[in-house]
């Protein structure tokens, strides 16, 4: 299905990529050539679906879209505001999922924040995992790269994590077998496998990406993860162009505190994913500043790769909207807005680099606002 | 005559001594309730002294360079003067009915001392095979795998100051070993959590955190997404908080944890962190990633009745037999013994003589950047002694 044809897709990219060398830089997906996407257009404007989440969510993306009106970026949004946070009416909250789903549904498109997940609420599955399952949209990338002009304690980090979304530890399936022994299914299909894997490779092809390593577990659990190796190790034969290994999870940790310089693309189930998402925003300076998207077959949802609610510091004005907003400029490029991509992206690396206004999270004062302003202002002169 | 119990497990029969042997199945089931479950201290070394004074303790050398290490850490051990008296015995796995497990002598010989030292194994690869480790695990019921992490003065890494302590719950989780196919192509992988193994670690945690005083747990967990299965892991966390009213209890998503430490490890330098096998698996390892890898890091693995500490790298067959090997991992390893054993004054003048050859920085082998031979560092140890 969508497997074989995103592969040919990639091909066919890659082949034109290679054609005019300086366009590669700039479009990031595999799927995108192909006619699937959709997207809902009015005249010459987009809608796309507006999730501000809960925690930070609301200021980041009243950042975001400040930046895009002041840009003039041709996007409707469609906000609902859905929430996790126990509001008393589970009714209102389930409806207004209910929305979500349907509005992403028609636009194909959307720009999310995080929705938090109560612990005590039982029978309440996470709206954002039920969301990826709804909509299908089995592939995570998130983009690890050191941004230039902050430094961390690892430099050259440059690694791009694919993660399956949609089954793994995250498949929801758990039951008390008697009182104090429960289970957890962790369910790892082939066809799932095989599409995660293909447009891993698909990916590294479409953005000149040399490597694809397979995280997994596959010396404990021999059958789960086994057949997830062992199909990313099949799939890698259609793709001779790219090098291919594998590493065990522990050891992939490991290197990655140590010698993350190392990995290039990495594609992985979903448990290992949020783990190493997260090790690999630690290493580039935290969630606040790691973009990234979750894509399917119809439908693209872009949030920030790191999934953080940041419950905290909700309407403290500290929040750090960078990570929504270079998923922002990740959907203008997803829809051919290249300019606008390149301009919002541009203004805020070098707001980040100058170093004068930065967010607590990044070693600065200025709040949620200030760092907004500067890159208006930044903008202004590009 | 009614089937024996076949587990190895210590049983608390009323007004007797604790025994390994237990007259029936039936009996048993009622007993095991009764186990270190509900004893006041969990995992407590009670081995006693040979003629001679001394501790006898298992060795198990390992393969590859597991030899040269262990002679290293023997000799520093002699020379420190350490109560030990060393027994090696052998794992070369034998199947017995069909099923892989270790020689019969080997187990008499831990069950008798209740401590091991043990080498890093080689993996037999091929299908079919329980890695040895896990054999051992099983075998004398290791429920606690516990992994401290210092930064090393004298090798740089990124991170400065790291002094991590981490207790993995090591028995089932998500290597329970409960896996089938359902259909070709779907595969489901059970992860078990029960409440008797969550109690048995959590309390062991508590317990450790007194022990070396420190004032908080963390459980690190994931019960956002696992509602009932990691929901039951806190929740016993909760329950046995409430029998420690000294020490904080806190709760941390598995997410943040990863994201925070990776950050700045520096607060959880007060912490004891506990948490279910395959966190506990993939965090471990990256704290010794902090701090320069696997080389460096010592574990235990803790059970009821023995113990078993290891070096957890690898067996480096390449350089084995060529004196090139750092001891440090198996010789950190070996102080956490010592001090299991109560034998804290060896331990600490061991590992003082340990940090400042390290830290010196003139005797360190090839895998730290120096020249050293693996004899030449521990002469090194050994002359600060």
């Amino acid at each position: 299905m969508l497997s074989r044809t995103s592969a040919r897709a990639a091909q066919r990219l890659a082949r034109a990529a290679a054609r005019q060398q300086p366009q590669i830089a700039a479009r990031s997906y595999a799927t995108v050539e192909s006619d699937i996407f959709r997207p809902t257009k009015f005249g010459s404007k987009y809608t796309v679906t507006l999730i501000p989440g809960d925690g930070i969510g609301a200021e980041v993306a009243e950042s975001v879209k400040t930046i895009f009106k002041a840009d003039n970026v041709p996007i409707d949004w469609e906000q609902i505001d859905v929430t996790g946070v126990d509001s008393g009416s589970p009714a209102s909250a389930e409806e207004l999922f209910r929305q979500s789903v349907t509005s992403l549904k028609r636009n194909k498109l959307g720009l999310k924040g995080i929705l938090h997940t109560p612990i005590e609420r039982s029978g309440h599955s996470s709206f954002n995992v039920a969301m990826r399952q709804e909509l299908d949209i089995y592939a995570s990338i998130v983009l690890i790269k050191n941004i230039p002009g902050y430094d961390t304690r690892h430099k050259n980090v440059d690694l791009c994590i694919i993660r399956e979304n949609t089954e793994g530890e995250y498949s929801g399936l758990e039951h008390q077998s008697v009182p104090g022994v429960v289970e957890s299914l962790k369910i790892i299909t082939r066809p799932k496998s095989e599409r995660i894997a293909k447009f891993a490779f698909s990916f590294a092809l479409a953005n000149g990406r040399k490597k694809v390593t397979c995280i997994h577990k596959a010396n404990i659990m021999k059958l789960a993860d086994g057949l997830f190796r062992n199909t990313c190790k099949e799939v890698s034969a259609e793709f001779p162009g790219i090098e291919y290994n594998d590493m065990i999870v522990d050891n992939a940790s490991m290197q990655c505190v140590s010698k993350p310089q190392q990995f290039d693309v990495m594609v992985m189930p979903n448990l290992y994913g949020g783990i190493l998402s997260n090790i690999g925003a630690a290493l580039v300076g935290g969630p606040g500043l790691v973009p990234g998207c979750n894509m399917g077959r119809d439908v693209a949802v872009f949030e920030p790769g790191c999934r953080h609610v940041g419950l905290d510091i909700k309407g403290k004005d500290q929040a750090n909207p960078t990570a929504l907003i270079l998923s922002g400029s990740m959907l203008l490029r997803h829809l051919g807005l290249d300019e606008h991509a390149n301009r919002i992206s541009k203004a805020v690396y070098e707001v980040i680099a100058e170093g004068k206004t930065r967010t607590r999270d990044m070693g600065g004062d200025a709040t949620t606002h200030q760092f907004t302003r500067s890159i208006l202002d930044k903008m202004e002169h590009l | 005559m009614r089937p024996r119990c076949s587990s190895r497990r210590l049983h608390y029969l009323p007004g007797k001594s604790p025994t390994t042997t237990c007259a029936s199945w039936l009996r048993c089931t009622q007993l095991t309730a009764l186990q270190r479950f509900y004893s006041q201290r969990v995992a407590k070394f009670n081995g006693v002294k040979d003629s001679n004074g001394n501790y006898p303790v298992s060795i198990i050398e390992g393969d590859g360079i597991g030899p040269e290490i262990s002679q290293s850490v023997k000799d520093i051990f002699a020379a420190a003067k350490a109560p030990v008296t060393w027994e090696p015995v052998d794992v070369t796995p034998v199947f017995r009915d069909g099923k892989q497990t270790i020689p019969e002598e080997t187990i008499e010989s831990i069950q008798r001392n209740k401590v091991a030292l043990k080498g890093p194994l080689a993996t037999p690869v091929g299908k079919g095979h329980v890695s040895l480790n896990l054999t051992l695990r099983r075998t004398f019921n290791l429920f606690a795998n516990l992994r401290p992490c210092r930064s090393i003065a004298g090798y740089k890494t990124p991170y400065d100051d790291v002094d991590t302590v981490l207790i993995r719950e090591n028995t089932e989780g998500e290597y329970s070993g409960i896996e089938h196919v359902v259909v070709d192509g779907v595969v489901q992988s059970i992860k078990l959590i029960t409440r008797e193994a969550s109690e048995r670690v959590l309390r062991f945690a508590f317990q450790h955190a007194q022990e070396i005083g420190r004032n908080t747990v963390r459980v690190v967990h994931k019960a956002t997404i696992m509602k009932m299965s990691d929901g039951l892991f806190l929740k016993v966390a909760q329950d046995v908080a409430k029998d420690f009213p000294g020490i904080t209890f806190e709760s941390e998503l598995l997410d943040n944890t990863c994201l925070k430490m990776v950050t700045d490890p520096l607060p959880y330098n007060d912490k004891v962190l506990v948490m279910p096998n395959l966190y506990g698996d993939i965090l471990s390892d990256m704290c010794a990633g902090l701090i320069g890898g696997l080389g460096l890091t010592p574990s235990g693995n803790i059970g009821d009745e023995c113990s078993i500490f290891e070096a957890v790298h690898g067996s480096a067959p390449d350089i084995a037999g060529q004196g090139k090997a750092n001891p440090t991992a198996l010789l950190l390893s070996s102080l956490m013994m010592l001090r299991h054993m109560e034998l804290t004054q060896y331990a600490d003048r061991i590992e003082k003589a340990t940090f400042d050859t390290l830290a010196e920085g003139k005797a360190l082998t090839g895998d730290l950047g120096g020249k050293a031979s693996t004899s030449d560092y521990a002469n090194a140890i050994i002359s600060k002694l």
